[in-house]
């Protein structure tokens, strides 16, 4: 059994009250979902120690954090805080930041070090500048570098990602992606963007009202229609595979025979043959066929079990109906049709069909 | 025209003395109620009871201050008569006396520039900096101080020239013993009383001129970190 971080905290604000208890293995990305002002980040201060509400019971595995009178202070935590906002020290230059945490890390602590860190982050060229004459994007970087330089027991992320353009964002995926498996530190995420969640996450805890409604492996997150991940943009699909080498097509194969896409390599990315990656797919570019038709441009086209039909999320004109499918792999794909469609193809749960999928994004 | 007479450098003496300490014990005690004033997680209430009273003395007359500071220190005083208890001297008229009375006349001054700076510093530096490892007095350092050094150049310097200014407060405290008490400021009215006004001129001018110098040189050298201005 992994080791868990239980917390069971209370903390009562104007207006807004937090009441939590529950427990993250601690292992991979769990990310803390859900709207602005719903607790998430309050949530994620007590974990580092930058709230202490009285009363809150807070073990790191065998480690108590916080119970009774004790209290361990937040240098003592061995936590990497990484937040929305630039935080380098503007008095220092790059290493300079870097080197501030790991000149505090007792030696036989140090789990990583200077060169591997910044090749990881692809900040090697960076280190002499000054902090102040970095890109957005970069200072993110460096930020998450100089808190892996702790070697930290936890990761915490705060909404990383937020104040960053979607171009600079993508840059920084990427990065964020290989973090927990290169390092196997435990990251918890606090992030409101389902795109995040999908590409980065392993488990998601649903956040509401300073409430955790649920903690839930990715998979089951993104199996159901009325996930919380949907409400906003609609219903994905994110498939979990292992990438092969491009054919003469430049075409990649991905996931097991029995559940096969050919997915076109995408510039920027990294393509590895022969390394695990994951598929976005958008509900409202997959499409159903009864049989499997052979004269469409489509090249991916999936047989899948019908699994139910549930009213479409993220709608407000007519109703759509959202199918939820099951692939002979056992992983979910969704399709978002039309309530005339589904009438005319006699769709039900339990049947055999194909799924026709028109646009996959590759993550990483 | 400008030859200074023995009382002139002697006053000129206990003056930077004076404003020297002054600056130095105003720099330790104003830190932690500035970063408590900026930062603190007080309630509301008794943080405004704490600032305003750090305020008195920009409002008060100086010879209030003076006159409560002679009852406390002097020999019938609370703290006065206790000193004289334990053998030692009560502190009217002493330097020491007139130390106390400086440092809490220009504590304004020093306070709010450092509570200034520290609210536009924030806490998510030091919030950092303990993630990283850093205890409480090693983020003061390596943080805190060197982000804020625009703000601690600002207070160091107002709390010296204010200093330099004092009046009434050593008037009421210190009189005006040569060596001891006897600044500038009171040699100058002292001067003026006799009708010396080419002595009382040299010093004033050369105040002057000095105060000038101190404040133009370290309002160029803020300039640099824009940071703090007044």
């Amino acid at each position: 059994m992994t080791e868990t971080l239980r917390i069971k905290a209370r903390l009562e604000r104007a207006g807004f009250t937090l009441d939590v208890d529950t427990a993250f293995p601690l292992d991979g990305v769990t990310a803390l979902f859900g709207r602005s002002g719903c607790g998430k980040t309050t949530l994620l201060r007590i974990i580092a120690g930058l709230e202490h509400p009285p009363g809150a019971e807070l073990h790191f595995g065998d480690t108590a954090w916080q119970s009774g009178k004790t209290f361990v202070p937040l240098h003592r935590r061995r936590v990497g805080l990484v937040f929305q906002e630039s935080t380098l020290l503007p008095h220092l230059s790059v290493r300079g930041n870097l080197l501030y945490g790991y000149k505090r890390t007792p030696e036989p602590l140090r789990r990583l070090h200077l060169d591997e860190v910044a090749d990881l982050l692809g900040i090697t060229e960076l280190l002499g500048r000054r902090a102040d004459q970095l890109s957005g994007g970069q200072r993110q970087r460096v930020a998450l570098g100089r808190a892996l330089l702790t070697s930290p027991d936890q990761l915490l992320l705060d909404e990383p990602l937020n104040a960053l353009d979607t171009q600079t964002k993508r840059e920084i995926m990427p990065f964020l992606a290989r973090l927990s498996d290169k390092t196997g530190i435990p990251t918890l995420l606090v992030t409101h963007a389902p795109e995040e969640v999908e590409r980065l996450a392993h488990r998601v805890a649903f956040m509401h009202d300073g409430q955790l409604e649920r903690l839930e492996p990715l998979r089951d997150a993104l199996a159901r229609a009325d996930s919380p991940l949907f409400r906003d943009e609609g219903a994905v699909s994110v498939l979990q595979g292992e990438l092969g080498p491009a054919d003469a097509h430049g075409l990649h194969p991905f996931g097991p025979p029995e559940a096969r896409y050919r997915v076109p390599s995408t510039p920027g990315a990294a393509n590895g043959a022969g390394r695990p990656a994951r598929l976005r797919i958008d509900a409202r570019d997959v499409s159903i066929a009864l049989s499997p038709p052979q004269d469409v441009s489509i090249l991916n086209i999936i047989p899948v079990t019908i699994e139910s039909l549930d009213e479409a999320p993220g709608h407000h004109g007519p109703a759509r109906v959202l199918a939820v499918c099951r692939q002979d792999d056992g992983q979910t794909l969704m399709a978002e049709l039309t309530q005339l469609s589904t009438e005319r193809l006699g769709l039900r749960p339990g049947i055999r069909v194909h799924a026709l999928v028109k646009s996959i994004a590759l993550l990483d | 025209m400008f030859e200074l007479s023995p009382t002139d450098w002697m006053a000129i003496e206990v003056t930077l003395k004076l404003a020297l300490y002054t600056t130095l014990i105003l720099l330790v005690i104003a830190t932690p109620i500035a970063w408590w004033l900026a930062n603190g997680r007080a309630p509301g209430g008794v943080r405004t009871a704490v600032q305003a009273l750090v305020a008195l003395p920009l409002v008060l007359p100086p010879t209030v201050l003076g006159f409560y500071l002679l009852v406390l220190l002097g020999p019938a005083g609370p703290v006065g008569a206790t000193l004289e208890n334990l053998g030692l001297h009560h502190l009217a008229f002493t330097f020491e006396g007139i130390l106390i009375a400086s440092v809490i006349y220009s504590l304004p001054f020093a306070v709010q520039p450092l509570q200034q700076a520290f609210a536009n510093l924030g806490r998510r530096p030091t919030e950092i900096a303990g993630s990283l490892g850093a205890g409480r007095m090693d983020r003061f350092f390596t943080v805190i101080l060197p982000m804020s050094r625009g703000g601690f150049i600002v207070a160091a310097t107002l709390a010296f020239a204010h200093t330099l200014g004092e009046f009434g407060v050593i008037l009421m405290l210190g009189g005006a013993i040569p060596g001891e008490t006897q600044v500038l400021s009171i040699l100058i009215y002292d001067h003026a009383e006799a009708m010396d006004f080419a002595s009382a001129h040299r010093l004033s001018l050369g105040l002057l001129i000095f105060a000038f110098a101190v404040l133009f040189i370290v309002y160029a050298i803020n300039r640099r970190f824009d940071t703090v201005r007044l």
